[in-house]
């Protein structure tokens, strides 16, 4: 972490890969017509990245990741390990700092006129589209799979995806009006 | 102190040091990835089982952890069937295998704390581009001690929802929780500060 990340950046850094890992307990949720249980993973690096800015939200989650590697079971049905890393799906995972760091971003430069659909769309930019953007490509590569082939493989978790940016951006109005701190900590 | 996926024990590969075992692994999977041969992707699955057999951990246990691995080979290994060639399914799926198996035998044998020591002193030569690695230590140390107590937290709240009915709606558990964080994050950023640590 850099010069300019100050004593209370790590506490706020810290304690949300901590809040990352806790909304991995909300239990997967299957919804009648998709074919994929919902898991609330990627919820937390929307809601990073929303609501405590590119930098913090990106550190936040990189550092959730780090604690992963060390072999905590902090993911999903208590996975984690290095043995994440070396698994198909690893990109996804190496994607996701970057991913609350575009919403971040987006939301800093816009924070004037932040609401519910700019929340939705900019959690969707990064948890969604950049996600996919390396986790496909890289899931292509390591599993010798065409390039269409891993898009299609990937396109049944849009739909849950995009529920989960839904509830990212309300959560993040509902805590952007009821907790004043917020701006003034940015 | 146990916490995460280690377990404790006394084999070889307990005692190997993390950068040694680290830096076999990240060999091992460059070997893999740049000399595509199917018949050492496949000699190297039961060699790769025997290490993660070696690491003394229950068999149940080990048998478990491998279950969201096998599944999701599975389907790579299908859609390989079903839209490319048997070949380069097997090579792929053996090579995830062998690496996935390694790699749960490193986190098995090497505790959080090693880990965490590797990770600062790996950090080191990075200072001069303004990377702090003490920092990046307080912010392990921070947020593994606030998992459980926010995990603990999410348990409250979950509570307290479900007797007002709304323990399936994930806003009513979410919003209180990130709140409080905010809040704890304020409150914890507050006291170390009046302490005088760092300026």
């Amino acid at each position: 972490m850099t010069k300019d990340v100050s004593t209370r950046d790590i506490v706020y850094i810290a304690l949300f890969a901590a809040l990352m890992a806790a909304i991995n307990l909300v239990p997967a949720i299957q919804i009648g017509f998709l074919p994929v249980p919902i898991t609330a993973q990627t919820l937390g690096v929307m809601l990073a990245g929303s609501l405590i800015g590119a930098k913090r939200g990106g550190l936040a989650i990189l550092l959730f990741v780090l604690l992963v590697a060390l072999g905590l079971p902090l993911l999903a049905g208590g996975h984690g390990g290095l043995s994440v890393f070396f698994g198909p799906t690893a990109g996804f995972i190496i994607s996701w700092p970057i991913a609350a760091f575009v919403t971040g971003w987006l939301t800093e430069l816009n924070w004037r006129r932040m609401n519910t659909v700019w929340f939705f769309v900019f959690s969707a930019i990064g948890g969604i589209g950049i996600v996919y953007l390396i986790g496909i490509p890289w899931l292509a590569m390591v599993a010798k799979l065409s390039l269409w082939d891993a898009t299609k493989g990937s396109m049944i978790f849009v739909p849950g995806d995009l529920i989960k940016a839904g509830v990212a951006a309300v959560i993040a109005e509902t805590v952007r009006r009821s907790y004043p701190l917020m701006q003034a900590a940015r | 102190m146990t916490i995460g996926l280690y377990h404790p024990g006394q084999s070889a590969l307990h005692r190997a040091s993390a950068g040694a075992k680290l830096s076999a692994l990240v060999v091992v999977s460059l070997a893999l990835f740049v000399a595509p041969s199917i018949w050492v992707a496949l000699a190297s699955v039961p060699i790769a089982f025997a290490v993660y057999l070696a690491t003394g951990a229950p068999f149940r246990r080990l048998m478990a952890q491998l279950r969201g691995p096998a599944i999701l080979l599975g389907l790579v290994f299908v859609f390989h069937l079903a839209f490319g060639s048997v070949a380069e399914g097997v090579l792929a799926v053996t090579r995830f295998a062998t690496l996935i198996l390694l790699a749960s035998a490193v986190t098995l044998s090497t505790p959080v704390s090693e880990m965490a020591e590797l990770v600062e002193w790996g950090l080191g030569p990075l200072r001069p581009l303004g990377v702090n690695p003490e920092k990046v230590g307080l912010a392990i140390a921070l947020a593994i001690r606030f998992v459980p107590l926010i995990a603990e937290e999410f348990r409250h709240i979950r509570e307290a929802q479900a007797a007002r009915g709304l323990a399936a709606n994930p806003l009513a558990l979410i919003v209180p929780l990130v709140i409080r964080t905010l809040k704890s994050a304020d409150e914890l950023a507050d006291a170390i500060e009046a302490r005088g640590y760092e300026r």
